[in-house]
């Protein structure tokens, strides 16, 4: 949560210097997002390839576990999908993406703002952060109403770190494992599935 | 789009060489905090010359909520098929049990 509030704190920075103006017109006409997002996607492999504990937690799983990821992206799609209907101005394809963040709000933002433009990137950062606060304060009821991967599946990418505490909370400490692999699977899986739903669907 | 998606398996490769080298592993997980922390503020940067956006940031976020409360509910109700179908035997009666 600490780690949110700084990425936050940057992004708000940023917009009131833009807003004010207040910046050389070197940064404001060039865009180096692009650049910085290579940069940063190239440390985000190395950091997955170095990790032994995501390889091992992959490696000690039963196949059945693999039905979690795969669940929580068919809902997630679906339920965006069907939210695309109630709002004007989002496309079946965007509001699919903006879901396809599961909650990895600084990844997914970033790239949905590289293809789809600033606009749909803010969608995507609000969208995602709440979907990291509802699982924070609202896990202890999913759990109750929908079992016990409930809140594996609200935290979405977040249920291997930020959610993780309250997801073993509330639905023990057996799901631990389960809701680490689920949350490294989906990760590794948003920006593939967010390029993949906004390029060629 | 597919260079990014090409640097990151690279990085993946590199990564699988240099899981011996623990004070590396953390100056990565450092700059990986730091890259993302500029991104996110010329997002902002990007967000904040944008009037379009600064005008219509209620409308956004309106529409961020909506689409969270319907990527939760479809991965909710998800769960709940696949707890009910493939795992609550096993987990539920045996308490400590592995699934």
């Amino acid at each position: 949560m600490k780690n949110s509030m700084i990425i936050l704190a940057f992004f708000v920075a940023g917009v009131g210097l833009g807003i004010g103006e207040l910046l050389p017109d070197v940064v404001m006409e060039n865009d180096f997002s692009m650049y910085a997002l290579y940069v940063l996607m190239f440390l985000v492999g190395v950091g997955i390839g170095a990790d032994k504990k995501s390889w091992s937690v992959l490696r000690s799983m039963n196949l059945k576990i693999v039905l979690i990821p795969v669940g929580i992206i068919v809902g997630t799609l679906l339920g965006t999908a069907a939210t695309s209907f109630l709002l004007n101005g989002v496309s079946l394809k965007e509001a699919m993406a903006v879901g396809a963040g599961f909650g990895y709000y600084s990844l997914s933002s970033i790239f949905i703002t590289q293809i789809s433009g600033e606009t749909l990137g803010v969608t995507a950062l609000l969208a995602n952060i709440l979907r990291e606060i509802i699982t924070l304060l609202g896990t202890p009821l999913l759990v109750n109403y929908f079992g016990k991967i409930a809140g594996i599946a609200s935290g979405g990418a977040t249920s291997m770190d930020t959610t993780l505490p309250i997801i073993v909370k509330y639905s023990g400490k057996e799901w631990a494992i389960i809701s680490v692999f689920s949350g490294i699977v989906l990760t590794v899986l948003v920006p593939f599935l967010v390029t993949f739903i906004l390029e060629f669907f | 789009m597919i260079t990014v998606l090409i640097l990151m398996a690279a990085g993946i490769a590199v990564g699988l060489f240099i899981d011996k080298y623990p004070k590396l592993i953390k100056k990565v997980d450092q700059l990986i905090t730091w890259s993302i922390y500029l991104l996110l503020f010329l997002l902002g940067i990007a967000v904040g010359v944008n009037d379009k956006i600064i005008n219509n940031l209620d409308t956004i976020g309106v529409s961020a909520l909506v689409i969270t409360v319907g990527a939760v509910l479809g991965s909710v109700c998800m769960a709940w098929v696949v707890y009910k179908f493939f795992f609550s035997t096993g987990v539920e009666k045996g308490g400590q049990d592995e699934e």
